[in-house]
């Protein structure tokens, strides 16, 4: 355990890969993100928590521009996110993103998810992109199943391939959306272990869970956000001992206890 | 018993028949497919006017569609479809109108069909970067026309039926045919029965074939 919070204080630098910076959105008449104001270094994991409808999800699908914002900028490694097109293609390469469905293509074995970007966005000789897939596979403990296609897979092993899928972009950083929500409970932790190995290979990731073991034992910093706001930020420690604003502590009251 | 086909190219006829069929019916395939794509495009443009194509062209009759072909573009516009005699041109008219005519239809199926595709499927590949014509031609259209195959067999064998209207311009199919026996012959019923045949004998394989294949072929999720 010591030796992980060591290895993720070095990687963390003053190094910023992703900055958010006055970013508002709307969905109707709801005002889903408020002037959110986010900055998360190279190398650093930060996970996201809060309750229901608080906007973290959104707040992670506008990294990638699944989601466009209405205001306020959104800056990838100092590029500013492009509007819709090759420019934005070319930069949603660089950002992994993990669903809560998988969203694995179900079409397509899976060895073909992983090796579908490899050629298709990085134009990567079709050979060399199946080698680094099989390689990545074994990686998430899903080599066996290559062949398959995702519907024959339990839901674990589908969101390690998808897993594997956005690693085979070599990606400058991971979103993960609720990647355990959609799970049967012992199937958590085999997602669980493939993300804290991740994060402790140095990985930059933004993790939006309810998995508060995670975020104890992975995150150099957790967000906490309620009604479309950041309420709250610190380290996992000091967040979860000592939470300082009432919406946090009120939140934790009601999940902590069981 | 069968005399009365005596001197007839029956054969030949349905020849025309399915060689109508099966250029209208690639033609219809990729051009439904390009106003299917138009109507998801992220283009107003191209939405607009895939939506105004369909809803003119399947709500008029195949006959205008085909007649029109033939008077309209032929007669007054001299498009000659590059023929060099009037039965090449007609034929060519012919799969035009019907290309035109089916392609709404198809259009249709195949919307339906990406409706059948999870959002998730989309925001997956554009989150690996594909862009949106990889996206739509490698992860959704796939999955598509799996889902719309039995739709799909569905008009390609009204397809198969509406090669007749071609006879009102003048094509040497199987309708055309079956009229002349008809006018030259006593046995009407007899004539009309063979032609319903071989009707049936061009379109029951292509049902069950496509049926079966929609079925192996579906995407299990």
């Amino acid at each position: 355990m010591t030796e992980v919070s060591v290895a993720k204080e070095d990687a963390v630098t003053a190094d910023e890969l992703v900055v958010l910076s006055g970013v508002n959105k709307h969905f109707g008449p709801l005002h889903v993100l408020q002037d959110i104001d986010l900055t998360i270094g190279r190398g650093e994991v930060v996970v996201v928590i809060g309750p229901s409808g608080s906007g973290k999800s959104t707040l992670c699908r506008t990294i990638n521009r699944l989601e466009g914002v209405d205001s306020g900028s959104i800056t990838i490694d100092g590029d500013p996110l492009p509007a819709e097109g090759r420019a934005l293609a070319r930069l949603r390469a660089d950002v992994g993103m993990v669903f809560q469905s998988f969203n694995l293509f179900a079409h397509k074995t899976v060895l073909e998810n992983v090796v579908l970007g490899q050629v298709k966005v990085r134009k990567a000789d079709r050979k060399r992109a199946e080698e680094k897939a099989r390689a990545l596979l074994d990686r998430v403990g899903v080599g066996a199943q290559a062949d398959k296609y995702p519907a024959q897979l339990s839901g674990g092993q589908q969101q390690r391939v998808a897993i594997a899928r956005a690693l085979a972009m070599d990606p400058k950083v991971m979103l993960f959306d609720e990647p355990t929500s959609a799970l049967d409970p012992e199937m958590i932790n085999e997602v669980l272990e493939v993300m804290q190995q991740l994060a402790q290979e140095g990985m930059t990731m933004v993790v939006v869970t309810h998995e508060m073991g995670f975020a104890r034992s992975a995150a150099n910093r957790v967000v906490f956000m309620a009604d479309g706001r950041i309420v709250e930020q610190a380290e996992p420690e000091q967040f979860f001992s000592n939470p300082r604003s009432e919406r946090a502590r009120d939140f934790l009251s009601k999940i902590l206890h069981h | 018993m069968f005399d009365f086909l005596e001197g007839y190219d029956v054969l030949g006829a349905f020849w025309t028949t399915v060689q109508l069929t099966v250029l209208s019916a690639v033609g219809a395939l990729v051009w439904g497919t390009l106003l299917a794509a138009m109507r998801v495009s992220p283009v107003p443009l191209m939405r607009g006017f895939a939506n105004v194509y369909v809803n003119i062209v399947r709500n008029i009759p195949l006959t205008i569609i085909v007649l029109f072909a033939s008077l309209g573009l032929a007669d007054i516009f001299g498009a000659t479809m590059g023929a060099s005699d009037f039965k090449i041109q007609g034929f060519r008219l012919a799969v035009l109108g019907l290309v035109g005519y089916t392609s709404a239809f198809v259009c249709e199926a195949i919307r339906s069909g990406i409706n059948t595709v999870p959002m998730g499927q989309a925001e997956a590949a554009r989150a690996i970067g594909l862009n949106f014509s990889q996206t739509l031609r490698l992860i959704v259209l796939p999955q598509a026309f799996r889902a719309v195959i039995g739709p799909l067999a569905n008009v390609l064998i009204a397809l198969t039926k509406n090669t007749t209207v071609a006879s009102a311009i003048g094509v040497a199919e199987a309708a055309t045919l079956m009229k002349t026996m008809m006018e030259n012959e006593a046995q009407t019923l007899a004539i009309g029965a063979v032609f319903a045949l071989g009707f049936v004998v061009l379109t029951l394989p292509v049902g069950l074939l496509l049926g079966w294949a929609g079925k192996r072929l579906a995407v299990k999720r």
